[in-house]
């Protein structure tokens, strides 16, 4: 068994600095899904307007935001704003920026699918039964909506986690960059490091997001 | 917009894309294959294979691809197991798409109830007959969204190959930006490029989707 380089990662603050480095990205991760979720509703009780002028912009915003990589995102904001808007902005904001951006569009084009896939009923038998419009809203529609949700919107999280993992390519020190930092000071000592802290880096995103996507399939499951 | 700029690094733009639709081809057809295998391995139940399948699913979807490649770039090699950027690149899709395919192919073979192929067996068939004329059809049909949208997925998800040094769109755009300073102009082409690929796909895909909706009728 060859020297796999996992001593590297107690020598001193390594292990600290990783996991420093993973915080930078799920905080990044946790702020734009905190901004996307309420953009998102809003977005997605947009969408569902008969307007045809909200309907054809709402509807390019989606499109050109998620058939874009995030990474294409990115670099627009990253390094295309800077020079036309003229502003400076750092590279964790600019992710910032993106992220909800993307996130308000998933989150909008779910909100728009649990919205009208309430079927009809729902409201004509409210409204037979003297609900009104508010009540209709308040009893009947948004408990159904927010269940049908709750997982989707869960499972949006660790989409926003393991993407966040593209901000190393804007030059954001997050937990992978602080890794490549731990290799080449240790190049000399331990030229297998490598392997145990991309491994551990492996590890750590699969801890962060696999119990969140657990937590999604049992609410899916209890919620159906 | 400098045109001359735009016309001069046309043709670099043109081969980075076709890398990038080179490399994506190859992972998505790999990973579709890797898919159909383990949806079936789940859907029979095969014993110790499943297990292996489940645990391969969890660590593939619950990693970013960025770090996949990583480790099999950089990682790997340091236990002897060496191989181009490309080959990389074209592994590191097919492990992550294999996960995604696996999941729509088995919620797709999951939504036809047993009743189904059971009426097919009371009617006669075989069980080959049953899942070829009663169970597949259905299965692919429901599955047909969830595995459009993963190619998309897919190959949007080649654009984090510049990581692993391949001359992708991505790596071009970069490379172009720190050379000549052009931003806008090489960020355009980018755009432009990425749009080329996956707008088509993207029509295409929701055409098929419409042509293939025909299970689940009454729901």
């Amino acid at each position: 068994m060859p020297d796999l380089g996992l001593d590297v990662l107690f020598k001193g603050k390594n292990m600290l600095r990783l996991l420093g480095g993973l915080w930078v990205a799920v905080r990044i991760s946790l702020i734009s899904v905190a901004l996307s979720i309420p953009l998102g509703i809003l977005l997605g009780i947009v969408m569902t307007f008969k307007n045809p002028i909200t309907k054809t912009v709402t509807r390019i915003y989606l499109e050109f935001i998620r058939i874009m990589p995030q990474l294409v995102l990115l670099f627009i904001v990253f390094f295309s704003s800077t020079r036309t808007l003229g502003w400076d902005i750092s590279g964790e904001l600019a992710s910032v920026i993106v992220f909800t951006a993307w996130g308000t569009a998933e989150m909008g084009d779910l909100v728009r699918g649990a919205l009208i896939s309430i079927p009809k009923h729902q409201y004509e038998s409210a409204s037979a039964l003297a609900l009104s419009p508010s009540q209709t809203y308040f009893y009947i529609i948004i408990p159904q909506t927010v269940r049908r949700l709750i997982p989707l919107s869960i499972n949006l999280v660790t989409r926003m986690i393991k993407t966040t993992s593209l901000i190393l390519m804007i030059g954001v020190v997050e937990v992978l960059k602080v890794a490549q930092q731990i290799i080449e000071a240790n190049r000399m000592s331990s030229p297998n490091a490598a392997f145990g802290i991309y491994l551990v880096v492996l590890i750590m995103y699969f801890m962060i997001c696999w119990p969140i996507s657990m937590l999604a399939r049992y609410l899916e499951k209890k919620w159906r | 917009m400098n045109w001359d700029f735009i016309l001069k690094y046309l043709p670099l733009y043109e081969t980075a894309a076709l890398l990038t639709v080179k490399i994506g081809l190859i992972g998505i057809a790999l990973s579709i294959a890797v898919g159909f295998l383990c949806a079936a391995v789940l859907y029979f139940k095969v014993p110790v294979l499943r297990q292996i399948v489940i645990v391969y699913i969890e660590v593939s979807r619950n990693t970013p691809l960025l770090i996949q490649l990583f480790f099999i770039y950089y990682a790997l090699p340091k236990v002897g197991i060496g191989m181009s950027a490309q080959l990389c690149g074209i592994i590191g899709l097919a492990f992550l798409g294999g996960s995604y395919m696996a999941e729509a192919f088995r919620s797709g073979l999951e939504a036809v109830e047993p009743i189904q192929a059971e009426s097919a067996l009371s009617l006669g068939m075989q069980r080959s007959q049953a899942l070829r004329y009663v169970v597949l059809p259905q299965a692919v049909s429901i599955s047909v969204p969830a595995f459009v949208a993963n190619i998309i997925f897919l190959l949007k998800e080649t654009s984090v190959f510049s990581a692993i040094s391949l001359m992708d769109l991505m790596f071009t755009a970069k490379d172009l930006i720190g050379q000549y300073y052009k931003t806008t102009e090489s960020l355009f082409l980018l755009v432009v490029f990425y749009l080329i690929i996956l707008l088509p796909v993207s029509i295409l895909g929701s055409y098929v989707e419409r042509r293939l909706r025909y299970a689940g009728f009454g729901s």
